[in-house]
């Protein structure tokens, strides 16, 4: 497996001065510490004001956006950064995402970016508050040359600058603004009175997206072009030997050649519908010769989760969060509580399949147009396939259609690389797209997990030891390797959600042992998380149950150290109007009971409530009480908006969704076989947002990790019974 | 070739006859706006209208739909009562990623046009398109306010 986030090119005397590990690696693995999430940004991009912002005459504004827009509210977050310092209309503002480029390394101390973490807004904040104030700067400045009088003479109402004459549009003076020297000064509003920042304000791309006019990928024309279906080997890591039909498929409709690339096979045709239907008909004879280990034959889901339950007892390596000595007091405790716990492969599922579409042009440049969370590291891999320059490709970072984790670089099983091969053996510009089907059997997956949890109780009721090994692998150990994890080695990735809980337990000790998986793997939302969080929580309200102690009491008792947490805790109650764990007897009739959890992801805490009840066996959950405390906030109506998106794709995951393989292939190919929420199941959804003043953590994913354990809790509250393996669906639940 | 209808224009497409409206649609006339998600009607994304009824296009040959009307995303605000579903989806900032969002909107299309004020049950029967990002109340609310301003 190749490393999917290219380290090489960066500074490496920076990388060093932060520790062992590369910026990325530090921050996607570790705990999020607020002086490091805070100081991560670095402000040296910050006065660009020409690579980011344009201003026409007719006063519309084009915002260069370092970060991908997928759904979660970047681009309109960050130009009501801008917009607030700048003083314009947000609705004046066309946002895109940058291209590949030394100015949009807005993270990791100003050396690279990603879209994912959920870092965007809590590490640029003051980036692109600066970045609006000196183009402010500019545009007064401007104003008072045009004038002749001092810029402090001079203010700004939205669009204008004032004068007591009179008022100037921004798009007159914005030529003039842009010859002038940048001001190294121009510092952000101090005190709270914002305008845009705080408030509720309309995104920017809804119209777009509402009326079919917004495009994505797969939606790229390019004049010429030959589009590609693919189809890979059956079991990843095979190549084709050989099309035994070549000759057929070339003859069908529209087919313009065949070809064999690395794991798959190609056809180009003059539409993708004609390719596809020549892809499907190709007999292949595949091999294994391309020197990648293929998945082994006899690789299943089931025989992993066997394999993972085989190390549950092995010594691994220790998280950071260790204390104490909870294996002795475990071995001499009288009463010890043990479980495992289990959680299946997972798909993405975006909706819109991956593509690429790539042009090689006459001036040795290269153009590509494909979904990706990490310009920089798209341009370095298709450089390399491509056998050019980083300086003559040009990367360009479409709408997604959704992403959560997928559009990183996961190896070069991916449509870049195959729209390179086939344009340059056609000599035309190409589009790849892969089938739903393709996507599913060459997604890069949630990993499988499992945790063997163990904890005993104090005299006092709470639990003195708990100690759990967690046997896997997450993608920070599959995709960058152990070497740089620290000695020894740990994957927080496979960890966090079980480690890294603010819960005061005296003698704690979460062991990682590296079981690698023969499969790809990715970032998912809320990545470890989206799992550990489930098994962490889940067993807490088993603990509870045998100290005798109600689950809300139990965490409150845990948590007596935090106001923070209390104040959540008190936040997420009242929303639910008080806590009743049940069963009781819903005025529908329904019986129903509650279950809570908590979570610490991405800087940001949450604490979930979940109300539920049985029909015909399968969970119905009625509604879902949210509190989220990302310490301060930017869009309030965006952040209501994906706290209820990932408590969606959370409940989703808990019920149904899982990816299976058998004989080394992956089971469900399509939506048919691989289950995700629909509106039939979709709770609704109540969010409280507490804004404690504490360093800002992200909003994209913080929603997702509580919503599975409090599921599980309220199941147990209502019928007694204990999963402690997801998804939920697969099992018929209680009689009723 | 086939001969098929769009958005109320007459065309002629140079595609077999088999080929899927949705690829007619997106490949031949270049109406991207409806979306490719599954290509086995389990998604909803590619959903048009077929003489008014909701029709996911990815299963629909393009020679069944000869001599009947197509109705794709990019109209919808012909239509009075699409027009009044964008207006709520903008009110309402319903998408997320958005990439569903052509099929929700058709598909609510053809709810209101033959149930003007449907209750929860009509909407949950009529909206089975998927949406990733999870936008089904959002999606809920839009139909209710559209519904409400007729």
């Amino acid at each position: 497996m190749k490393a999917p986030l290219n380290l090489s090119p960066l500074n490496l005397s920076r990388r060093g001065a932060l520790g062992l590990a590369g910026g990325l690696l530090l921050a996607l693995g570790l705990p999020q510490r607020p002086a490091r999430a805070q100081s991560m940004g670095g402000m040296q991009h910050a006065r660009k004001v020409p690579a980011y912002l344009s201003i026409k005459p007719d006063g519309r504004i084009t915002l260069q956006n370092p970060f991908a827009e997928g759904g979660q509210g970047i681009h309109t977050a960050v130009a009501q950064l801008v917009a607030e310092e700048l003083d314009a209309d947000l609705a004046s503002f066309t946002v895109e995402t940058a291209p590949a480029g030394a100015d949009y390394q807005v993270l990791f101390n100003g050396t690279r970016r990603v879209t994912g973490g959920s870092f965007s807004i809590r590490n640029t904040t003051t980036h692109f508050r600066i970045l609006g104030a000196t183009a402010r700067a500019m545009l007064l400045e401007a104003a008072a040359q045009r004038l002749s009088v001092p810029a402090a003479s001079l203010s700004t109402e939205p669009g204008f600058v004032i004068h007591p004459g009179g008022r100037i549009p921004y798009g007159e003076l914005a030529e003039a603004a842009a010859a002038l020297p940048i001001p190294t000064d121009a510092q952000p509003k101090s005190g709270a009175a914002f305008r845009l920042i705080g408030k509720p304000e309309k995104r920017l791309d809804t119209r777009a997206k509402s009326t079919g006019q917004a495009r994505y990928g797969i939606d790229m024309q390019v004049e010429g072009m030959l589009q590609a279906a693919i189809l890979h080997a059956p079991r990843a890591g095979a190549d084709p030997g050989a099309v035994l039909n070549e000759a057929a498929l070339r003859a069908m409709p529209g087919v313009h050649s065949v070809h064999r690339l690395p794991g798959a096979v190609a056809v180009l045709a003059d539409s993708f519908w004609r390719a596809r239907k020549a892809v499907e008909s190709a007999q292949v004879a595949w091999t294994a010769v391309g020197g990648q280990a293929v998945v082994p034959e006899d690789f299943s889901s089931s025989s992993m989760l066997e394999t993972l339950r085989s190390q549950a007892d092995a010594p691994g390596n220790p998280a950071s969060d260790t204390q104490g000595d909870a294996p002795a007091i475990l071995r001499v405790a009288t009463k010890t509580i043990t479980a495992d716990y289990d959680a299946p492969y997972l798909a993405h599922a975006q909706l819109e399949p991956p593509s690429a579409t790539v042009r090689f042009n006459a001036d040795g440049t290269l153009d590509v147009w494909t979904p990706n969370q990490a310009p920089e590291q798209f341009r370095a891999i298709a450089a390399r396939e491509a056998s050019l320059a980083e300086d003559r490709i040009r990367i360009h970072t479409p709408l997604l259609g959704g992403f959560f984790g997928r559009h990183f670089t996961y190896g070069t099983i991916h449509p870049m690389n195959q729209a390179i091969r086939l344009a340059r053996a056609a000599s035309r510009p190409v589009k790849v797209i892969w089938t739903r089907e393709e996507e599913f059997a060459r997604d890069a997956y949630r990993p499988m997990g499992f945790a063997r949890l163990r904890a005993s109780l104090g005299a006092d009721g709470r639990i003195e030891a708990l100690h759990a090994t967690i046997p896997g692998e997450g993608p920070v150990a599959k995709h960058f390797g152990t070497s740089r994890l620290g000695n020894p080695p740990l994957d927080t990735s496979a960890v966090e959600g079980v480690a890294f809980k603010p819960y005061a337990i005296p003698n704690r000790r979460i062991e990682w042992v590296h079981v690698p998986h023969p499969i790809n793997v990715g970032f998912w939302r809320s990545v470890g998380h989206s799992m550990n969080d489930f098994f962490l929580e889940a067993f807490l309200d088993e603990v509870a149950e045998v100290a005798g102690q109600d689950p809300l009491a139990f965490r409150r008792a845990h948590l007596a150290h935090s106001p923070r947490h209390q104040a959540l805790l008190d936040a997420v109650l009242d929303l639910a109007g008080g806590w009743r764990r049940g069963p009781f007897e819903a005025p529908d009739g329904t019986r129903r009971a509650r279950g809570i959890a908590m979570a610490s992801p991405f800087g940001t805490e949450v604490a979930t409530i979940a109300e539920v009840s049985l029909r015909q066996g399968e969970v119905v959950v009625h509604d879902l009480f949210i509190a989220i405390d990302p310490g301060s906030i930017v869009n309030p109506a965006i952040i209501r908006a994906q706290v209820e998106s990932a408590a969606a794709i959370g409940l989703s995951a808990a019920c149904f969704e899982e990816m299976g393989f058998e004989d080394g292939r992956p089971i469900p190919r399509n939506f048919d076989a691989y289950r995700i929420l629909s509106r039939a199941e979709m709770p609704k959804v109540h969010v409280r947002i507490v804004e404690s003043g504490a360093p800002m953590g992200g909003v994209g994913e913080p929603g997702t990790p509580g919503v599975p354990p409090a599921v599980a809790n309220a199941i147990a509250a209502l019928t007694g019974r204990r999963i402690r393996s997801l998804p939920f669906a697969k099992e018929r639940i209680g009689a009723a | 070739m086939a001969e098929i209808t769009v958005n109320g224009e007459a065309r002629r497409v140079e595609v077999e006859g088999d080929t899927p409206l949705l690829w007619v649609l997106r490949d031949t006339l270049g109406l991207t706006g409806t979306k490719y998600g599954c290509g086995v009607a389990q998604c909803g994304a590619c959903t048009v209208l077929v003489d008014g009824v909701a029709t996911r296009s990815c299963q629909v040959p393009v020679d069944s739909v000869a001599g009947r009307a197509v109705t794709t995303i990019e109209a919808i605000e012909a239509d009075p009562i699409g027009a009044r579903l964008v207006a709520a989806w903008v009110a309402l900032d319903v998408p997320q990623c958005g990439y569903c969002q052509s099929g929700q909107l058709m598909a609510a299309t053809a709810l209101l046009k033959e149930t003007p004020k449907p209750d929860e049950a009509a909407i949950a029967a009529a909206m089975t398109n998927l949406c990733r990002c999870g936008t089904y109340n959002a999606i809920a609310a839009g139909i209710r306010q559209a519904s409400e301003a007729a």
